[in-house]
């Protein structure tokens, strides 16, 4: 029973690789197989597959992003409006409202829009790490002032760009594949590297559990504070600019409304402990694809779009009773009596 | 001895609140005509009652060191309740209290889900947040009208209240802020006069202190949550006498405002500190700005980049006379 259970724990990536291969099954039946099939066009791939992990790419980075600041038993409720920011200062620049002496160069548009991104990750960690200010309520300023921010940089209007070199972020296709998978990918990969293969990992698991019993084990805990805000800050950037390459412009009311809600339910369903400690980075992206194929499978049956919220919120509660282990006490009580409660006890 | 400190940490933000309220108000009052009246002050009633309602709630939440973000969904679900209710023919004697009602069982559920299961606040009422939110539109997508003629009684009577002859001294307040004013005394005594309310601050303090010294902290946790939820759905039912109709998108992300309420007029949100008639006062803040961004002509987002701003400030002062708090009270357990 232990070895079952440890090997079982052991792969925290088990869970949700089969949730969402059960939602994929249970897709694939109700459409009778038009789920799964993949056509090409153009020697691009479409299908509701791709889709998924089209539109699942800004989420599944501010997923990695935001595991890393759960771990540390933080939040990060600001990463819709840096969203909003980074896209508003891109399409901004590429319009030449802002900064016309760039004359609408698209690399420079992204480099500024990221560098906003570090600069908001900056600021959170900054508030976090140094003045100690509880992480909700830090990155709540920004979440308030965030959007405004947003607006008087576009001056409050949606601003429209033309540029096929940036819709290209969005829209556009590399061996068939959709482009910001390559992003997805290469953030995710550069992220699992370093944490893997580094004792960043460790420490941030460490911090997690007890920032205090860290600190005087000699980790930074400051440092790795304003480190993974700043990373969080940048990856939402980039989903702000995927998602304003989406729309071909920066609508600064509705960019990345109520995502982090979304970003942290995806990491909720990776198995991540949202109080902190044991993270899995692989996990919560394989939690953002389900929180997207949820919304894809409640739009593909003709659901209103309406209960999509009552069904996460459902799914929040459910996921966090699982992890609470006062609740696997008292469903030892009810259900498995005396031997579950002692091996509920243990968990 | 670490009473007397909250009460400074309390008091000193308070006082920098009242004086910014009153600096903001001779501020406007100098620079733009017609702003020194009193129908402009009745008119931060008239406009925020809602708010300040919703802010008196949650600040019960925030002292026993919790969060409670599904605020604004309640109100907007009550506000859509009431409106479909009233539409199918209900009388308004009955909606009312079952909107209310509503609001108590949301506050209880989540309030239980914290204690008993150990679950973060935030976490518990994002859940609330997205539930009640998507049950709105689940009602109704449209916004419903109200025509009820109680809610049109409320909406429209008003109170005309003259200082003076001359303009500036007349005003007028709405019958619904007597609402605001009946919470706002009934917080100020349950706060300060009742077991009710010292528990509370106790549990902010320090939950574990408050358990050994035998304090009930399941009831009164589940209790604070119970009033921020009923606060919110009484505040849904002022929303509703004030707009006269229900919308299942309005008032998105007002939790944000009425924690702001709370963290400007001196309410920690670590826990143990704060006041109802500070959160009244930080409400009035935010209406203040709000009506100088409107004379200014200036982009309305303004408004909240500066409650944003003024947030950080009163968030990082809390936070250094906290430390120097802790800092005094660890020089006196050294000399002790």
């Amino acid at each position: 029973m232990k070895k079952r259970l440890s090997k079982l724990s052991g792969s925290q990536a088990f869970w949700p690789v089969m949730i969402f291969l059960a939602i994929i099954l249970f897709n694939t039946i109700m459409t009778r197989g038009e789920f799964l099939t993949i056509s090409i066009v153009d020697g691009h791939f479409y299908g509701r597959i791709i889709d998924i992990f089209r539109n699942g790419g800004k989420l599944m980075i501010l997923a990695a992003g935001m595991t890393m600041v759960l771990a540390t038993g933080g939040t990060d409720i600001s990463v819709g409006s840096v969203m909003a920011i980074s896209g508003a200062i891109a399409c901004s620049i590429i319009n030449g409202n802002l900064l016309p002496g760039l004359g609408g160069n698209v690399a420079m548009a992204i480099i500024l829009a990221i560098l906003a991104g570090v600069t908001c990750g900056l600021w959170n960690g900054f508030l976090v790490s140094q003045i100690k200010i509880q992480p909700i309520v830090a990155t709540m300023i920004l979440l308030v002032a965030g959007r405004g921010i947003a607006q008087l940089i576009t001056n409050g209007k949606i601003i429209t760009i033309n540029s096929d070199a940036y819709y290209f972020i969005n829209g556009g296709y590399i061996l068939g594949l959709p482009f910001p998978l390559y992003i997805v990918l290469f953030l995710v990969g550069l992220l699992l590297l370093f944490v893997q293969k580094t004792a960043f990992g460790l420490f941030l698991e460490s911090i997690g559990c007890n920032p205090l019993a860290s600190k005087f084990a000699g980790i930074k805990v400051n440092k790795f504070l304003l480190a993974i805000y700043t990373i969080s800050g940048a990856f939402a950037s980039v989903a702000g600019l995927i998602e304003s390459a989406g729309i071909k412009g920066a609508d600064c009311n509705n960019a990345g409304l109520n995502i982090e809600l979304d970003a942290i339910l995806a990491v909720a369903i990776g198995g991540t402990n949202l109080m902190g400690g044991r993270f899995s980075i692989f996990s919560s992206v394989i939690g953002a694809l389900i929180v997207q194929s949820i919304t894809t499978t409640v739009l593909a049956l003709g659901v209103p779009a309406a209960y999509i919220r009552v069904l996460k919120a459902v799914l929040i509660i459910v996921i966090c009773l699982a992890q609470s282990s006062k609740f696997k006490v008292s469903l030892g009580k009810i259900f498995v009596g005396k031997r579950g409660r002692k091996e509920a006890v243990a968990l | 001895m670490s009473r007397i400190k909250n009460l400074r940490i309390k008091n000193v933000s308070l006082t920098m609140t009242i004086v910014l309220f009153l600096v903001m108000f001779i501020f406007g009052s100098a620079r733009y005509d017609h702003f020194f009246s009193l129908s402009t002050f009745l008119n931060l009633f008239n406009d925020n009652a809602y708010l300040m309602i919703a802010g008196i709630g949650i600040t019960f939440v925030l002292i026993t060191g919790g969060i409670d973000i599904s605020i604004s969904s309640t109100i907007a679900f009550t506000g859509v309740f009431m409106a479909f209710c009233l539409e199918k023919g209900m009388p308004s004697y009955v909606v009312i209290p079952i909107a209310l009602l509503i609001g108590v069982i949301v506050g209880a559920v989540q309030g239980s889900l914290i204690h008993y299961y150990k679950l973060q606040p935030f976490i518990v009422t994002l859940a609330g947040q997205f539930l009640m939110r998507g049950l709105c539109v689940v009602i109704s997508e449209a916004s419903i009208p109200i025509t009820d003629p109680f809610f049109k009684f409320m909406a429209l009577g008003r109170i005309s209240i003259k200082l003076g002859d001359s303009k500036a001294l007349n005003g007028k307040i709405y019958y619904y802020v007597l609402i605001f004013a009946a919470v706002l005394v009934t917080g100020l005594y349950v706060l300060k006069k009742t077991a009710f309310g010292r528990a509370i601050y106790a549990i902010g303090g320090s939950e574990q202190s408050a358990e050994l010294m035998g304090l009930n902290v399941a009831r009164t946790k589940i209790g604070a949550y119970i009033i921020s939820s009923f606060c919110a759905a009484l505040a849904g039912v002022v929303f509703s006498f004030y707009t006269l109709a229900g919308y299942g998108l309005q008032n998105m992300g007002m939790e944000l405002d009425a924690i702001s309420s709370a963290v400007i007029g001196g309410t920690l949100l670590t826990g143990g500190v704060g006041s109802v008639f500070g959160t009244a006062v930080g409400a009035m803040i935010q209406g203040i700005i709000q009506t100088i961004v409107t004379y200014e002509n200036l982009n309305t987002w303004w408004t909240k980049v500066t409650i944003a701003g003024l947030l950080c400030f009163f968030i990082v002062v809390q936070r250094i006379i906290t430390v120097r708090a802790d800092a005094m009270k660890g020089k006196a357990a050294a000399a002790a």
